[in-house]
């Protein structure tokens, strides 16, 4: 291999793990809680390890948000918006967690990462959330997530896109990845989704502090699945839905869906399908949370991500 | 041979939807007969579709101020208060004025009250006792009637309990309680079932009044005998989740020394009662709140007498 393949970058100092930045997704806000009290199980050495809440308020209510949608508020509007007596709790808190984890744009104090944790009411099994196609070091640890996993699936959902990427909370540190873990609803807390999540944070952690140590991670390749488009339910002139996601798209997060495939029943009983003209995988099919999005599921293609090699640099 | 129960028929009956406002089955069957109500209407009675709870329906959350299912008690009714600021205790009276007064001969004949849980309690039947003639019979005829899937029967009310819930404004009650579905999300085989069972339920009133004879039957129905909280810490949070093995084992047999707990050390937290029981409502995501993890439940064999309209 040539040296040319690798890329050598410092290495990782401070990570974050956030945990209820939706307040109703309680996997994250557990484990968080836990490890602010006992946090041996994400110490690595050499490693900075800062588990945190990010919606406080929200976690109390054990509601997605007080005000508005944190996880969508990292924008320099927001984070550059004065604060009055009317400015919502959240665009408040994301300039605090800025403050404290950031500033967001690649400055060197920012944190060099943070894992987001969040959970779904969609089958979507564990995903990690990429932002861009470009980093490799965010797709190497896709990677190493990806293989300690395996056989069990985790699927890497990319969010890079124009005009439907959002400003997440994460995305103050260099290197922002979700963890996104499902179908959990909102509220419930099951065993079965904090094993799950609990394994991607461990070998996450395990990934940076094995690059800390010096080890040369060769090229890779992952399969990841990008966002394309939003599809809405079909609404009436009141804007009210008048169909469902149909049941045999229900639960099918991730699978092909093709032209002429069942999208959505109405309550007549018709079936409404899908028109476009090639293969899409589906994903977020019937999220509680975005019914007011105006989403009933997230369009995705496949794709392969390739990452050069990289090795920390150790003076 | 056993005598004959002669009940009056049902003339008035409503549904209720959106008791809770983020159980979605419900909501929406409602705000579709509303639109559309000739798939509630018989030959002998039409029934009266409403939302329980508007406001926690436009917000999509369980309430707004406090738990509209449990405001239908003496105390809330009686308490004509006008200090009290509780939107749910407002909406109580409400309810009350337009389906009662609660224990009123001009109450309405029957109420449906149509829920969903998050646990996977499948098609739940929800009656108050065993000694509700009436909705017993009705669970029978849905039994039998829609096999689907089984339809277990829940008893809710512990000896000598006052009854709180919306449904208990009518003179008889049945509620459905579809599960497994999330908060906030419509699942099309959840409604398609909350619709089936429905109108299944309609049918056997409309029989009822036009004077069919309901023979005696025994029926298998499951009685709330102990409500089980989360372990927690001093500090109230919880320390253990439900167990995996437990997690989505509604209505099946818990024996003693089964795991119903794991800490999150890994470690189970075994059942210790004596006897095998049946939970339900495990992992109830608005069981939080109430510390509640699961219910526990006794199975029994009830036997009921043959039942006819009063002529």
């Amino acid at each position: 291999m040539t040296s040319s393949q690798v890329v050598q970058e410092v290495p990782m100092r401070r990570i974050a793990i956030f945990g209820g930045t939706h307040g109703n997704e309680l996997s994250g806000v557990f484990l968080v809680k836990r490890w602010q009290e006992d946090g041996t199980e994400i110490q690595r050495p050499g490693l900075e390890v800062k588990p945190f809440m990010a919606n406080p308020r929200a976690v109390e209510k054990c509601c997605r948000y007080i005000d508005c949608d944190l996880n969508r508020v990292f924008d320099a509007d927001h984070l550059g918006m004065k604060v009055t007596d009317d400015t919502p709790y959240e665009v408040k808190r994301a300039q605090e967690i800025n403050c404290m984890f950031g500033p967001k744009g690649g400055h060197k104090e920012a944190y060099d990462l943070i894992f987001d944790l969040h959970n779904t009411t969609a089958n979507m099994g564990s995903t990690l959330i990429l932002e861009t196609t470009t980093n490799d070091f965010t797709i190497q640890l896709c990677n190493y997530i990806k293989d300690s996993l395996a056989p069990e699936t985790c699927s890497v959902f990319l969010i890079e896109h124009p005009n439907l990427k959002y400003a997440t909370t994460r995305s103050i540190a260099k290197y922002p990845v979700g963890v996104e873990v499902g179908p959990q609803p909102q509220g419930v807390l099951r065993a079965d989704i904090l094993d799950k999540m609990r394994k991607i944070v461990k070998h996450g952690l395990d990934f940076l502090h094995i690059f800390n140590t010096g080890k040369e991670f060769p090229p890779c390749t992952i399969e990841v699945y990008k966002i394309t488009e939003k599809v809405d339910y079909p609404r009436n002139k009141n804007n009210e839905i008048i169909a469902v996601v149909h049941p045999n798209l229900q639960d099918q997060d991730w699978q092909p869906l093709s032209p002429g495939d069942p999208m959505f029943l109405t309550f007549e009983g018709k079936t409404i399908p899908y028109e476009g003209d090639s293969v899409i995988y589906p994903t977020f099919v019937n999220e509680a949370a975005y019914y007011e999005k105006n989403q009933a599921f997230i369009k995705t293609v496949k794709q392969k991500l390739s990452a050069k090699g990289v090795r920390a640099c150790l003076s | 041979m056993a005598p004959i129960h002669y009940l009056p028929s049902l003339k008035h009956v409503a549904i209720c939807g959106g008791t809770h406002g983020n159980e979605m089955s419900g909501i929406f069957l409602v705000k579709h007969w509303l639109r559309n109500p000739t798939e509630l209407q018989r030959d002998t009675f039409h029934a009266t579709p409403f939302l329980g709870n508007p406001r926690a329906v436009d917000k999509c959350v369980r309430y707004i101020d406090r738990d509209l299912n449990r405001t239908f008690s003496a105390e809330f009714l009686n308490s004509k208060d006008s200090d009290i600021e509780s939107y749910e205790v407002q909406r109580t009276w409400e309810v009350n004025q337009i389906f009662g007064p609660k224990g009123s001969f001009q109450a309405y004949d029957f109420m449906f009250d149509l829920h969903n849980t998050t646990s996977n309690m499948g098609a739940c039947l929800i009656v108050d006792s065993e000694h509700s003639l009436l909705p017993m019979h009705m669970c029978n005829y849905i039994q039998k009637h829609y096999t689907k899937s089984s339809c277990p029967i829940f008893l809710y009310q512990l000896p000598g309990e006052e009854t709180y819930g919306i449904s208990s404004v009518a003179k008889a009650a049945l509620a459905l309680e579809l599960g497994p579905q999330p908060q906030g999300v419509l699942r099309a085989d959840l409604l398609a079932q909350m619709q089936s069972i429905m109108a299944c339920a309609l049918d056997f009133t409309d029989l009822f009044n036009k004077g069919m004879l309901f023979p005696a039957f025994k029926i298998e129905a499951h009685k709330v005998a102990q409500r089980i909280d989360y372990p927690r810490y001093s500090d109230g949070e919880i320390s253990a989740v439900v167990h995996p093995n437990l997690q989505d084992k509604d209505f099946l047999p818990l024996k003693p020394g089964d795991p119903i707990f794991q800490t999150v050390n890994g470690e189970p937290i075994l059942y210790e009662g004596n006897d095998i029981t049946y939970p339900a409502f495990i992992n109830e995501a608005a069981y939080y709140e109430k510390k509640v993890a699961f219910v526990l439940m006794e199975k029994h064999t009830f036997s009921l007498p043959a039942l006819q309209k009063k002529f």
